[in-house]
């Protein structure tokens, strides 16, 4: 039995070590690769860069319309959160906080959507946009963004919501507020750990959305990143550098953050899953 | 009505309860227009011919009948089945059955700890096809990371194009996903063990259950809701697969669809391909639409149910 003790320990750290290693190393490349020139990457691709030089960036940039992808792709994300933090605080709001007979058909019909392959409604969804005079434009995403986030967003604030006493929201009520101030005023402010998860997990999801792109923009200035990578890699695969450069400043938004607030972007990817 | 006779106080009270029903209004044509319809939509389509963009007359199981009988697409349907199946397979098996371990290891408190999480759970940030792109370039025959990698360690006679290749693409693809995906299994299994009563375990112990013993005799049993949770996730996320077979292998499922999935094939009958036969198919790519999902749907009811039997709680 102690035997088994002996060995046991440094076997667990052997395979963390390993499995973290394979995790990190393409990443890491990835950046380390960006910061060199494409014959030193053919040369030597596992190698250090020899010297830190900007200048597969900058050809990066001169090849694609980066900064406009990364605006659009800005937009697209910040307008989406903005509208399921809105449309779901307000909703959840009415499923947990009244009980009306159809409350509970309601939160199932929203939870239904997690069960949904959207991806399979892309004809009707494609007719549908054209309809509405959406394709080709940032809107057609955001609607898609926040449509399909809805149901798991719906799902957090609404469990968040039923934990919450109703002892502040009576005294506002009996002060003379209404339901919208109550939310407002009264609820949301002691809902942000609940708000958190969900402003964090609906961004990433847009961030790195490439399916409905894919379908609704065409028009070479409207593209996110995700869609702006397809062309860099369609147009310009020869030029190793930039590729990287592309696939870095891709990601560096997300990575970034996550440094910032680990925890956070774990716990809320996660919330989904876990009661 | 009532109000004209009630005070000015319960006129705004009673005018307020009105506007509550609001309140869900928005949430509701948002997830109703862009989910539930769309859907729905798409398996009413099945059921039509379909010229183009434009819905002609109800046709009945005609697109399902042409879908499985008529070649090519019958035995496209089946090769891409066969994959999703691996697909599922393969994850539950590599990426859920190292998640697992990583976890338990994990919840034994080692140093370290949240570093190792983090690392495990960095790629799932990137998008998928970043994912795809990145390791295209690092399973480049020529160039790429791998391939220099094992020469470096004398391991030639392993070198292949990983890509390239029908007998390796899908499996280094699907391997891919399991990169992308650890992380997420390891904190669902972390916070499965970490809800285990710690009583359960001293008990075991003082009963002189160790190591392996413990895992299978009380870690096990006790981590099967985790253990559904992923199931259904990873079964959910199998037969969707699209992007990451798209962006590295491209709509054909390349080479020799090979790397062929549902979804990469339904976006071919709605879409169109590259080939000279790229005319779109929405009716029979929304007769495909609806047998995927009704299988889904159907699996996961099943699987719901049983889990529900077996007194687990999703």
């Amino acid at each position: 039995m102690k035997q088994g003790a002996i060995w046991v320990r440094p076997f667990y750290y052997l395979v963390v070590f390993t499995v973290a290693t394979i995790s990190l190393y393409p990443i890491l490349l990835m950046i380390l690769s960006s910061f060199k020139k494409s014959v030193d990457i053919y040369k030597d691709p596992l190698g250090f860069p020899t010297s830190f030089s900007l200048d597969t960036y900058r050809t990066l940039l001169s090849k694609i319309p980066f900064t406009t992808y990364f605006m659009n792709s800005i937009f697209v994300s910040i307008v989406s959160v903005v509208l399921i933090v809105v449309v779901c605080s307000l909703a959840s709001f009415y499923i947990a906080r009244f009980k009306f007979s159809w409350n509970h058909a309601l939160f199932f019909i929203f939870l239904l959507g997690m069960m949904i392959p959207i991806k399979l409604g892309i004809v009707p969804l494609f007719i549908l946009m054209r309809d509405l005079g959406l394709v080709n434009s940032l809107w057609a995403l955001i609607l898609m963004n926040t449509a399909t986030g809805i149901p798991l967003s719906m799902l957090i604030l609404t469990g968040f919501f039923k934990t919450m006493p109703y002892e502040l929201e009576e005294a506002a009520r009996i002060d003379g507020a209404g339901n919208l101030r109550v939310l407002w005023h009264v609820v949301l402010p002691l809902m942000r750990p609940a708000l958190g998860t969900v402003v964090i997990i609906n961004f990433i999801a847009a961030w790195n959305d490439f399916f409905f792109p894919l379908i609704f923009i065409t028009e070479k200035m409207k593209r996110t990143i995700p869609v702006g990578m397809m062309s860099l890699f369609g147009e310009h695969s020869a030029d190793w550098g930039s590729l990287f450069a592309g696939l870095t400043l891709a990601s560096l938004p997300m990575i970034l953050l996550f440094f910032i607030a680990s925890k956070q972007f774990m716990e809320g990817l996660t919330a989904g899953a876990i009661k | 009505m009532r109000e004209s006779t009630a005070s000015p106080l319960t006129k705004r009270k009673s005018s307020k309860r009105w506007t509550i029903h609001l309140f869900p209004i928005p949430a509701l044509i948002i997830y109703g227009m862009f989910v539930l319809y769309p859907i729905l939509a798409a398996l009413s389509y099945s059921f039509f011919e379909w010229r183009g963009m434009a819905r002609g007359d109800f046709i009945g199981f005609r697109n399902f009948v042409t879908l499985f009988t008529t070649e090519p697409y019958g035995s496209m349907f089946w090769n891409a089945f066969k994959h999703n199946i691996l697909y599922f397979v393969v994850q539950m098996v590599v990426m859920n059955g190292v998640a697992f371990f990583l976890a338990f290891i994990i919840y034994q408190k080692i140093k370290g700890a949240e570093f190792f999480k983090a690392a495990f759970f960095l790629p799932r940030l990137l998008s998928v096809i970043v994912v795809g792109f990145l390791w295209k370039l690092i399973l480049n025959p020529n160039f790429g990371t791998l391939n220099v990698l094992l020469e470096k360690l004398g391991l030639e006679t392993l070198q292949k194009a990983w890509l390239g290749d029908p007998g390796t693409a899908l499996i280094a693809i699907i391997l891919v996903n399991c990169w992308f995906g650890l992380g997420f299994g390891v904190l669902i299994f972390l916070a499965g063990f970490q809800g285990i009563p710690g009583e359960l375990i001293e008990a075991a112990k003082l009963d002189g259950a160790k190591g392996l013993t413990l895992l299978r005799t009380i870690y096990l049993p006790l981590m099967v809701p985790s253990i559904m949770i992923m199931g259904i996730l990873t079964f959910i996320q199998s037969f969707e697969a699209f992007e990451l077979v798209y962006a590295m292998q491209g709509s054909m499922g390349e080479p020799y669809y090979s790397t062929d999935t549902l979804a990469v094939f339904f976006y071919r009958l709605a879409f169109g391909s590259s080939t000279a036969s790229g005319t779109t198919a929405i009716g029979l790519g929304s007769a495909l639409a609806t047998v995927l999902f009704l299988f889904i749907l159907i699996c996961t009811t099943v699987f719901l149910r049983f889990a529900n039997k077996k007194d687990v709680q999703m």
